[in-house]
């Protein structure tokens, strides 16, 4: 990430001077960083609400029993996290809101999964093979009906629109199934998480 | 029909998940009330924790949008992706999809508005659209609310799956349409 984050600025510079267009660039930073904030922001309410919900379901045990029923799944994908855990059922629901294209309630219940899994992870500050994999099925964007799309197609008179789902569902299927696969790969040829004593993690915090 | 499912389907699936929650939680004799602030106290504190990362993400990200360098791609691509008849237009929504996704909604509308609903290119901008989700961005929130900093493969992995989702995105599109 360090060798990306200098790429994308540096490059942009460069292509910025090159273009002429310096200031839109310097520009940027300023509306880039507004954003960031107003993203964040937006977030606190929807997020609140569904980590509300998301702790009821915990308790009455719902997040459990879907966690059993996708078990033989999850059970290959989530080596290394104990049944036991929420995340399994936290991951569970999290798939189904981005399936159902409820992007509101996808995010704040992933980040919840996220939460459960760092508990279990070694390494606080490196993404663990599991979190590598919720994210690489959040990245691929998994949905059945992609609505926002639709809506556009319908604003200029398509006559069909919904003649679009089954291509972009094929589509999205086959996205996710690779970026699962890749993850599996990954986990098994990517060096592997180094356990750091606490002494070393708390220095290297500082 | 088909049409008549799905829409029923994005309509009912938000209150029907909410009904499912509050029911079992009362049968099960959970403190409704309680449970829910108990839970929703951490929102302030996830979101405000995400700043930092969505600051370092959406900046280098709006920089590189600001610079030119996207069109610049595209015009050098041109060439290579018109062998394989791939219009011109949907180009940018290849480049940009994993950076922004309200860019690429962006493009879409722009290309569906200017080149109308029979042209091919509306289909395949649509396909790509619709498939795909902003890696950069789900990283930033997803990692950033858990303080991860070292991401291992997880960029990798998402970079080359948006690959394969173009690349399945322009096939389904020609054999479909």
């Amino acid at each position: 990430m360090n060798y990306i984050f200098y790429f994308l600025i540096v490059i942009s510079i460069i292509a910025g001077a090159i273009n002429g267009k310096l200031t839109d660039v310097v520009n940027a930073i300023l509306s880039g960083a507004e954003l960031s904030v107003k993203v964040a922001f937006s977030l606190i309410g929807i997020m609140a609400f569904w980590l509300g919900m998301m702790k009821i379901a915990e308790k009455s045990g719902l997040v459990a029993l879907i966690a059993k029923i996708i078990k033989p799944i999850t059970k290959h994908l989530f080596k290394g996290v104990p049944e036991e855990s929420p995340a399994i059922g936290d991951i569970a629901m999290n798939f189904s809101a981005n399936a159902l294209g409820l992007a509101n309630a996808a995010t704040p219940i992933g980040i919840k999964a996220m939460e459960e899994l760092q508990k279990l992870n070694k390494d606080k500050s490196s993404a663990s093979n599991a979190m590598c994999m919720l994210l690489a099925m959040n990245t691929a964007g998994f949905q059945l009906i992609p609505a926002t799309v639709i809506a556009v197609l319908i604003g200029i008179g398509y006559k069909n629109p919904t003649e679009i789902i089954a291509p972009t569902l094929l589509v999205t299927s086959i996205t996710f199934l690779s970026a699962i696969t890749l993850a599996k790969i990954f986990e098994k040829f990517w060096e592997p998480q180094q356990v750091i004593s606490d002494e070393r993690e708390n220095n290297e915090n500082k | 029909m088909f049409q008549q499912l799905m829409q029923a389907i994005s309509l009912w699936a938000l209150p029907v998940i909410l009904l499912l929650i509050l029911t079992v939680g009362l049968c099960k004799k959970v403190p409704l009330y309680e449970t829910f602030t108990d839970g929703a106290k951490d929102g302030f504190k996830v979101s405000v924790n995400i700043i930092p990362y969505l600051v370092a993400i959406i900046v280098a990200i709006s920089m590189l949008r600001a610079s030119g360098l996207i069109e610049m791609t595209g015009h050098a691509l041109a060439p290579i992706l018109h062998l394989f008849n791939i219009p011109v237009d949907t180009i940018p929504i290849m480049i940009v999809r994993s950076l922004s996704g309200s860019a690429a909604l962006g493009v879409f509308s722009d290309i569906a508005h200017t080149l109308g609903p029979d042209d091919y290119a509306t289909k395949l901008a649509a396909i790509m659209v619709g498939s795909s989700e902003t890696t950069f961005y789900v990283l930033a929130v997803y990692f950033g609310a858990v303080g991860i900093s070292k991401l291992r493969y997880a960029l990798v992995v998402g970079l080359i799956a948006d690959f394969i989702g173009i690349v399945a995105a322009i096939s389904v599109c020609n054999l479909m349409f």
